[in-house]
């Protein structure tokens, strides 16, 4: 019988180390949106107006009644949760010892990654102002 | 007696704490996200629920907290372009130390000029 040892410089994978490459370019180009994101995001909610004591459900109806706050919130749910996602990823790479543990963790991280993904951007495009009670106060015309 | 391992170009350095300051604030970031989504998602379903949450965000103990999350942000997407740099630029390896500092002196100058005006909203002074 004879034990055929693999080449030890043939790669793991082809396919794993592209989806790899295509994982580090993400990394870079979300970045890049999300730095003009999110910084927008931090100046328009905690710097410009009342700041953090300014925000309540009738601020967060009155930014969301510009359809392109909207886009710009999905945007950056999307692209922060698989950049946040693909970061933890990588940390679990580097920690952890046994594949089964390291599998396990990987898969949850995607879970949570999708079932958030699915819950902000169904919250973000079926937003009703008018669930507020005090919303016929300053949204006359919309909400009788 | 052993000497001290000499340092590296890599290790006990710039390139290092970075990279370790990068990995933290990354990993607090993800973990707000999560919450931050969370909360967020409270607008669909009930307005109150929403306002008394968001009530806590305005208390001192966690508008503290907010500034810290500032600063890792701004560190975090600062030290990005670094790393963009760094893999992008022809000269992006060569300049990686100093522009660390950069990276901080920058920081510094964001998160200073943000510290006052929201410890203004959530102290309500003036």
């Amino acid at each position: 019988m004879s034990v055929v040892i693999e080449q030890p410089k043939s790669p793991r994978s082809r396919k794993g180390a592209k989806w790899e490459k295509w994982g580090w370019m993400y990394m870079r180009i979300s970045g890049v949106v999300l730095l003009g994101l999110i910084f927008w995001h931090l100046f328009s909610n905690l710097v410009m107006g009342d700041g953090i004591s300014g925000i309540d459900f009738a601020f967060v109806a009155g930014k969301w009644a510009n359809p392109w706050i909207q886009l710009m919130d999905g945007a950056m749910l999307w692209l922060a949760l698989i950049h946040g996602t693909n970061g933890m990823r990588t940390i679990v790479n580097d920690y952890t010892e046994r594949e089964a543990i390291r599998k396990t963790l990987v898969v949850t991280l995607w879970a949570v990654c999708a079932a958030l993904i699915v819950l902000g951007t169904l919250v973000l495009t079926t937003f009703d102002p008018c669930i507020d009670p005090n919303a016929v106060n300053y949204l006359p015309e919309i909400c009788k | 007696m052993p000497s001290k391992p000499a340092g590296t170009l890599y290790r006990g350095k710039v390139g290092m704490w970075s990279w370790v300051l990068h990995r933290i604030t990354g990993l607090a970031i993800y973990f707000f996200l999560l919450v931050h989504i969370l909360d967020t998602a409270l607008v669909r379903f009930d307005a109150e629920a929403y306002d008394a949450v968001i009530g806590t965000y305005k208390t001192p103990i966690i508008g503290l907290a907010e500034l810290g999350l500032v600063a890792a942000i701004v560190f975090h997407g600062l030290n990005g372009v670094r790393v963009i740099l760094i893999d992008f630029w022809r000269k992006g390896a060569k300049y990686q130390n100093v522009m660390f500092w950069i990276v901080i002196a920058l920081a510094v100058i964001l998160v200073g000029a943000f510290a006052p005006r929201h410890l203004m909203h959530v102290f309500h002074l003036g």
